[in-house]
């Protein structure tokens, strides 16, 4: 996205080419251009600038993408932790 | 004033069987918008139960998902109301919502159409076909400073009850509970809160380093020097090494919760800061009241 980045080399999006069968629905769906069709197969093009949100893995039909998406701000993690470990019932989301 | 707009289908212009069906959240501001851009054509409005809450957040949460859209197309009999079977989705919705169980539970297709509600009418006029600037994501001022009450809110849980006890032991100290004393330190609270949830979103793109926990801390910083400045007459050496301990490390940690707001940050990115600078806050926070308590004694 113009001028914003975030740390670079963190992002756990995977895409199986194997399963893959080139819908081009992750294409349409992620907001940071993160893929682009080649030879009737998904790509990644900038792994950076994946913001884990989901919306491809989700929206894949052949479940050939994952991701860990999920509460992105300190205090959802925060709670998410606490929960992990009984401390809170439920991991609260951030906004 | 309301920000529920109750969920249902609702008819903007003289909509007919063929007019275009564009979902939307209950939140009344993405409700408001999506109805003044469409003003003037005849569109049918299908509003989701999102507790209030606007697409983005809603998406992440999972109320702004299929089931909801399942359920509502249920429930407003939307296939007997259009003949074509087609939903426009903000593409900000897309990770709660799976086109294809959509399309499988309910018949209709899912297409996501914009990012912003104010790209809908070219949308529209462009034969349904999205530009790559209707998908580009931005991040202006004027949508980061919408974003910013989401945090102000929420750390007034811990905010206030904080600023009362800080009140109360400045008052109790000895100094007396009279405005000259007692406002120095709510200034420093409600600016420290300011700092973090407010100007550090604000100047996001300006303020130096990648790491949210980084630019909150810089916010504080300045705001200490600020404080400092102001208060150069009556400050004992300790009050300003707690300032700036204190100040930086919960402007910091604010900073790095607006990454929930931010439509950019990543999970991971979050994880790897949190583990980064979390001692550091925990650190700082901890010396500081060591400082405190020092002060006091000597
Ligand atoms: S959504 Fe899945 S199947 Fe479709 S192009 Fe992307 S990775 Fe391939
Ligand atoms: S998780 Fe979101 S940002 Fe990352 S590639 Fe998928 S759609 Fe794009």
């Amino acid at each position: 996205m113009n001028g914003f980045t975030y740390l670079a080399n963190v992002a756990t999006l995977q895409l199986d080419r194997e399963t893959c069968i080139g819908c081009g629905m992750c294409v349409e769906v992620c907001p940071h251009q993160v893929f682009a069709l080649e030879r009737r197969k998904a790509e990644v093009r900038s792994l950076d600038n994946c913001m884990e949100c989901g919306a491809c893995a989700v929206n894949c039909p052949v479940s050939a993408l994952t991701v860990d998406a999920g509460v992105g701000c300190a205090s959802g993690l925060i709670n998410e932790w606490l929960a992990s470990i009984n401390v809170r019932k439920t991991g609260s989301g951030c906004c | 004033m309301s920000y529920l707009v109750p969920p249902g289908l609702y008819a903007i212009g003289m909509p007919g069987a063929e007019a275009p069906v564009v979902v939307t959240a209950n939140y009344k501001m993405s409700y408001d918008i999506v109805r003044s851009e469409l003003a003037g054509r005849s569109v049918w409005l299908l509003v989701l139960e999102t507790f209030g809450i606007n697409v983005w957040c809603a998406a992440g949460k999972g109320t702004f998902g299929t089931d909801e859209v399942v359920r509502r197309v249920q429930a407003t009999g939307l296939d007997s109301v259009v003949s074509h079977r087609q939903l426009l989705l903000p593409i900000l919705g897309a990770p709660g919502v799976a086109a294809h169980a959509v399309a499988k539970r309910t018949g209709f297709r899912v297409r996501y159409a914009t990012i912003r509600a104010q790209d809908l009418p070219a949308f529209l006029d462009n034969g349904m076909v999205a530009t790559p600037a209707m998908r580009q994501l931005t991040f202006t001022v004027a949508e980061r400073l919408i974003l910013t009450p989401i945090e102000l809110v929420s750390s007034v849980k811990w905010a206030v009850p904080f600023t009362v006890a800080l009140v109360l032991l400045t008052g109790l100290s000895g100094l007396g509970f009279s405005l000259t004393t007692l406002l120095p330190v709510i200034v420093a609270c409600v600016g420290t809160v300011l700092a973090g949830a407010v100007v550090a979103p604000v100047l996001l793109p300006w303020l130096p380093g990648k790491s949210f926990a980084v630019k909150g801390a810089e916010v504080g910083f300045a705001w200490a020097a600020i404080l400092t400045w102001w208060r150069s007459e009556g400050l004992a050496w300790h009050d300003t090494m707690i300032l700036f301990l204190a100040v930086p490390a919960v402007s910091a940690f604010l900073s790095l919760n607006f990454t929930g707001s931010t439509p950019f940050t990543s999970r991971s990115g979050v994880k790897k800061e949190m583990r980064l600078s979390l001692p550091v806050m925990a650190a700082a926070l901890v010396v500081a009241l060591i400082v405190w308590c020092a002060g006091r004694v000597f």
